[in-house]
């Protein structure tokens, strides 16, 4: 992959698929960059998990998040978080996040939430995964941050990246939003991204951020389809300190609804990778 | 599954346009070349039928009430300048009330390997649902059949998708399109179906394959040697919005599998045959992948067939025989509620049709449109099989009934005939012949028989050859 000028050329993809503004495309019809344009490239690898260790996932990046949490970890979500095997497990060369129908601990489903706080966090930078996500009603998969300062200073103040929100009854579309004070939970700075003829449940994904002084770039395999700014924040920017990356597979909650008959168990969300960039 | 049979063509009136365009750019193939494939032309119909003749539309049979009226172009169309028409007759339309058929590619067919469904843009007048659309239907081998029943119409132009369980079987495929609509959904009022832009495309929003057999149920069946056709195959997919929808897709499409081959075996066509008495599970793959559902066979074996009638057929009138040629028949099971608990699992053996009665306590078989005039007969005849051994206490009673002047049940003008079968002569494991003389003075529009178990042990039984004779 080509990391070099990454920015210029996603943009101007961006902006041919959106069919952007006559303003807008002033300014990117010529795919140089304009001299004006403040660039950076993060190409400098800082973390990387290819999952290529069979077992279970490797402790000196992943923690876990262990059972329902406050109120279904606040979105009323329905499963109970286990890093048992039969939830999560590195295997084939992909980590796999299994959701199970089963009663466990009072939960109607078990699945699992691995994150890196404590292990690695990073302010500014590329991170990127890449993903085969599960389908079918109440099922939603997802790859965010959050502030490192979570626990200090709580929720939305420490901020949240979600880099990819997934609804399984949706399987073309997945989301990226950015929460924090005064624009958080059901008012987001979001945005939508559509496939054309596919589906994000029958093969691998890149999903990504590029995250810098002022912006989040947001991206799907070669298309970046969002740039966030203080400007579309309704409040204060509070992404300018280190963040931890979360991966989980939620079941039902308020951002999906619950399961029906018709969604299909267990599902399984695979990630081929997950690697982090930092600039030179 | 319903047969249709192929009998009447629509002759599609195009204009010459698209065909004398096309000769001026279209090049000679050379004598040396040899074509690898069929053609693979995805459009079925834009503004015109594409690569199809102008005998496209085969309508289903009007003997068995389609109306071949119906189908025509207009101009109100989603893309272009034409879309096809079809105004679906109420019931009482004297030319035919319900209309359908097939788009046939009358050539040697289509590769269409390469695409992964069949799509098309419709719309009704009325917000109706179509009981019928798919492709794969050609009136002649009926192999690879699709079909969607009961799609919604709204009154804007919708795009549907149909999708073809496995595109890699389709290498030579005629049944372009398929589609037969009534009124059950509009209280019997007639309407209109707007339908454009048919084509095979290869989509890749629909996803996550669910293969059923019997619909995904475990279900037991008594058989005897010969052939079973399992045609209750269905496959859910996963379309892109979201939505699942279900296809009855045709047994060509699976894989069959049986768990003791030295009683059914799958021969290389895919038949399922079953060779010997005793139990076997079914069960199907697609792709490689299990289908849900199975069917648990409980073989007799070698069926015995009840002896062929010998009387001369201008002597008989039949009810229920493959000898004769049977009279219109209202029903064999009535159904009869609530006390009933008869049902049927009529059989056939290599052609031979067998009545199945399960659990049975009474059923009645009715032939009143029109009555049978019975006055010439002097006799009943029927073959009675009872399986496994005979009841002690078997017995069989049966009701001929005439419906007297005014040729329905009741009104007081009713004779009834009461025949009591005793344990005597029926046999258990075989057939027994049975020949009732007629005694009942009234027999002119008879039209109802009623058999009872009389409270006796016998709750199954088979029946064949039921008519009545002039000796």
């Amino acid at each position: 992959m080509k990391f070099k000028n990454r920015i210029h050329s996603n943009r101007f993809q961006r902006f041919s698929y959106l069919g952007a503004s006559v303003i807008l495309s002033v300014f990117f019809t010529s795919c140089e960059p304009d001299e004006t344009q403040v660039v950076t490239n993060f190409t400098t690898i800082t973390m990387q998990d290819e999952f290529d260790v069979a077992g279970a996932p490797n402790s000196d990046i992943w923690g876990f998040d262990i059972g329902r949490g406050t109120d279904g970890w606040g979105n009323k979500e329905l499963q109970y978080y286990t890093d048992r095997s039969d939830n999560v497990v590195v295997e084939d060369g992909m980590l796999k996040i299994t959701a199970v129908s089963e009663s466990y601990q009072g939960a109607a489903y078990t699945s699992a939430r691995l994150k890196t706080q404590g292990k690695f966090e990073q302010k500014y930078g590329r991170f990127e995964a890449r993903i085969k996500l599960p389908w079918g009603q109440g099922i939603w998969p997802a790859f965010w941050m959050l502030g490192s300062n979570f626990d200090t200073v709580s929720w939305p103040q420490c901020g949240e990246i979600d880099i990819m929100e997934f609804k399984g009854q949706e399987p073309t579309i997945i989301t990226g939003s950015l929460h924090g004070p005064g624009y958080s939970a059901a008012t987001p700075v979001t945005k939508s991204y559509e496939l054309i003829n596919d589906r994000f449940d029958t093969g691998f994904h890149v999903f990504g951020i590029e995250w810098g002084e002022d912006y989040i770039n947001y991206y799907v395999d070669d298309v970046l389809y969002n740039q966030i700014t203080p400007e579309d924040a309704d409040g204060e920017w509070v992404f300018d300190q280190p963040f931890f990356i979360i991966l989980n597979l939620a079941i039902g909650g308020n951002y999906v609804g619950a399961p029906t008959t018709n969604t299909v168990f267990p599902q399984e969300m695979l990630v081929d990778y997950v690697r982090v960039y930092s600039a030179e | 599954m319903k047969k249709f049979k192929f009998i009447s063509y629509f002759t599609f009136a195009i204009a010459g346009i698209v065909t004398t365009a096309l000769v001026s750019c279209e090049r000679e193939f050379s004598e040396d070349i040899t074509l690898a494939t069929f053609p693979t032309i995805p459009e079925v119909f834009t503004d015109n039928p594409v690569n199809l003749t102008d005998e496209f539309f085969i309508s289903f049979d009007p003997a068995d009430g389609a109306n071949v009226y119906g189908f025509d172009t207009d101009n109100d169309a989603y893309k272009g300048t034409q879309a096809i028409k079809i105004d679906v007759p109420a019931p009482n339309d004297p030319n035919g009330s319900f209309i359908g058929g097939i788009f046939l590619d009358r050539g040697e067919g289509r590769n269409l390997s390469e695409y992964t469904a069949l799509t098309f843009w419709a719309k009704g007048s009325t917000t109706a649902t179509v009981g019928l659309f798919g492709f794969g239907t050609d009136f002649i081998e009926d192999k690879y059949t699709v079909s969607l029943e009961d799609t919604s119409l709204s009154t804007a132009w919708k795009k549907y998708i149909i999708p073809i369980p496995d595109p890699s079987k389709l290498v030579q495929e005629k049944g372009m399109f398929i589609f037969s609509a009534g009124t059950q959904s509009t209280g019997n009022l007639g309407y209109s179906i707007w339908l454009d832009e048919i084509r095979f495309e290869k989509l890749n929003t629909f996803a996550q394959a669910r293969t059923s057999i019997m619909s995904g149920l475990d279900v037991n069946r008594r058989v005897y040697n010969g052939e079973i056709i399992i045609d209750e195959t269905q496959q859910t997919v996963n379309l892109g919005d979201g939505t699942e929808l279900v296809t009855n897709i045709a047994p060509a499409y699976l894989d069959f599998h049986s768990s003791d081959p030295t009683v059914v075996q799958i021969d290389a066509q895919g038949k399922i045959i079953v060779v010997a008495a005793g139990t076997a599970t079914i069960t199907a793959s697609f792709n490689g992948v299990e289908a849900a559902g199975s069917l648990i066979v409980e073989s007799n074996g070698e069926f015995i067939s009840a002896p062929t009638p010998t009387q001369d057929a201008a002597d008989v009138i039949s009810i229920f025989s493959d000898t004769y040629e049977n009279v219109n028949i209202d029903f064999y099971n009535g159904y009869w509620k609530p006390y009933q608990t008869t049902t049927s699992a009529d059989f056939d053996v290599k052609g031979d049709n067998v009545l199945v009665y399960e659990n049975f306590n009474f059923v009645g078989q009715q032939f009143s449109d029109p009555t049978v005039d019975a006055s010439a007969m002097t006799h009943l005849h029927m073959d009675v099989f009872i399986p496994d051994t005979l009841p002690s206490n078997a017995k069989l009673i049966l009701t001929i009934k005439d419906f007297g002047a005014n040729g329905a049940d009741g009104g007081g003008d009713d004779k009834t005939q009461k025949v009591t079968i005793l344990s005597s002569q029926l046999k258990g494991d075989a057939w027994a012949s049975i020949d009732i003389p007629l005694s009942l003075s009234q027999r002119s529009k008879v039209g109802q028989f009623i058999f009872e178990n009389g409270g006796s042990a016998v709750t199954n039984l088979y029946m064949d050859n039921v008519y009545f004779y002039k000796q």
